[in-house]
């Protein structure tokens, strides 16, 4: 199976993450080196934790140039999934800019974070998997491939452009339904 | 529609589970990692490690237990106990929980709160209010329950929610060990003072006592004993509480 490679910029703890695609057989590497990410077959984005420093600990690391001159496929996870677009109303920040899109706070929900289990529905087979997160992706159609409704509202929660894809729950810890996710985006 | 939680809350004293007897002794009850991942299986929809290990000697073998957690336990993992500033918080983070609770060290200095979301951010950040009545009102307790602050438990949820606390883990002192249900009046006085969810516990006696913390507004019930002592099942809480119209991850 081809080795999947986790992006480390010293957002946090991987080892979630790294087990999980190891629980299904995936061989994992982490680094935090360009080259490394010019050179992946492919590649993983996470991230916890505000985007603005999430933003600027990749770019201190020269891995944001390295993971937009990638060709590999690419999945970006929670944060790292809102980092694909193009910018963040968390801190008013430019992000990486490889889908047309922006991150809104989510100010119209009863609670705030969006935490716990909720649906995902779209292409895939009906999910119910793992959220922590109190901003959303606001974006066109076109690259979306998954919703989930937050108290009467729908939002973006997996995004699929050629060979990216993001998704805004956790798949590490959406127990069976997080790994039939991870299964088929290693399968794709 | 977002599922309302049902948590299996564990004791873990260094890197092991544990049962309080009588409240002295405590009784080694094997691996918190092996306990976690059978509640995972069961359908928890999250974990909370409650640390009750006195002093720090311990700190490192709690480290390396949520790190086999981290590798093993596909639902979400919330580690308190014991933290008291953030470099704790951060270890405990990069070991692999996904959120860290904080109580007596919020109380004695609020700041630590938005300190802890300000880095980590506010999605891992649960402050967790020990609360007992006194006359018609919510007073919080500090170090496990055993020095009254003064403080009005509601006033200071609200005021932990807008310092940057992303969740509230509100545990009845007056209900906590009497299996008699939880203080459902308390559950509800702290969801109407935040927009933050609230974890309801303690009391929990049986399936319906959870529900009904749930129906007052509780994204989440925490219970112990009634999991561990093996009276009622994960699978049994969240027929009772989908009994009630409510949505439960099956």
């Amino acid at each position: 199976m081809t080795e999947v490679t986790l992006i480390d910029y010293g957002a946090g703890n991987l080892r979630s993450l790294r087990a999980a695609f190891e629980r299904i057989g995936a061989p994992v590497r982490v680094t935090g080196d360009p080259a490394d990410v010019a050179a992946a077959k492919r590649l993983v984005l996470p991230g916890v934790g505000a985007a603005g420093p999430a933003m600027r600990a990749l770019r201190e690391r020269g891995l944001d140039t390295a993971i937009r001159g990638s060709r590999a496929p690419l999945l970006g996870v929670c944060l790292g999934m809102q980092l694909l677009f193009e910018r963040s109303d968390e801190g008013g920040i430019e992000c990486l800019g490889l889908l047309p899109g922006s991150v809104r706070p989510i100010d119209w929900a009863r609670r705030v974070p969006h935490m716990g289990w909720n649906d995902v529905i779209g292409d895939g087979e009906p999910a119910v998997c793992y959220f922590a997160h109190s901003y959303a992706v606001a974006c066109d159609d076109d690259v979306v491939a998954g919703r989930t409704p937050i108290d009467g509202t729908d939002v973006p929660t997996v995004v699929r452009s050629g060979r990216l894809e993001g998704v805004q729950f956790h798949p590490e810890k959406s127990a069976g339904d997080g790994r039939r996710m991870l299964e088929r985006w290693l399968a794709a | 529609m977002l599922r309302r939680r049902v948590i299996p809350c564990l004791d873990v004293r260094g890197g092991r589970l544990v049962k309080g007897i009588n409240f002295e002794s405590l009784r080694d009850c094997g691996d918190p990692v092996d306990a976690a991942q059978r509640y995972a299986e069961a359908g928890a929809d999250e974990i909370v490690w409650l640390n009750i290990s006195a002093g720090d000697e311990r700190w490192p073998e709690l480290l390396a237990a949520v790190e086999r957690a981290a590798e093993r336990v596909d639902v979400p993992l919330c580690v308190g106990g014991g933290i008291t500033g953030p470099e704790q918080a951060r270890e405990l983070l990069l070991a692999g929980a996904d959120k860290i609770s904080v109580n007596t060290a919020a109380l004695d200095r609020p700041e630590l709160v938005s300190e802890l979301a300000g880095r980590f951010g506010t999605q891992c950040v649960v402050v967790a209010i020990d609360a007992a009545r006194s006359n018609g009102s919510w007073k919080a307790y500090a170090s496990a329950g055993h020095r009254p602050t003064g403080r009005d438990a509601i006033a200071w949820a609200r005021d932990a929610a807008e310092r940057g606390a992303g969740e509230l883990l509100v545990t009845s002192i007056d209900s906590d060990g009497t299996r008699a249900g939880y203080d459902v009046g308390l559950v509800a006085a702290v969801c109407g003072a935040v927009t933050v969810p609230v974890i309801a516990s303690g009391g929990a006696g049986g399936p319906s006592d959870l529900a009904a913390a749930l129906e007052a507004g509780a994204s989440a019930a925490l219970a112990a004993s009634i999991f561990h002592d093996g009276i009622h099942s994960i699978a049994e809480v969240k027929r009772e509480v989908a009994a009630c119209g409510l949505p439960v991850r099956i």
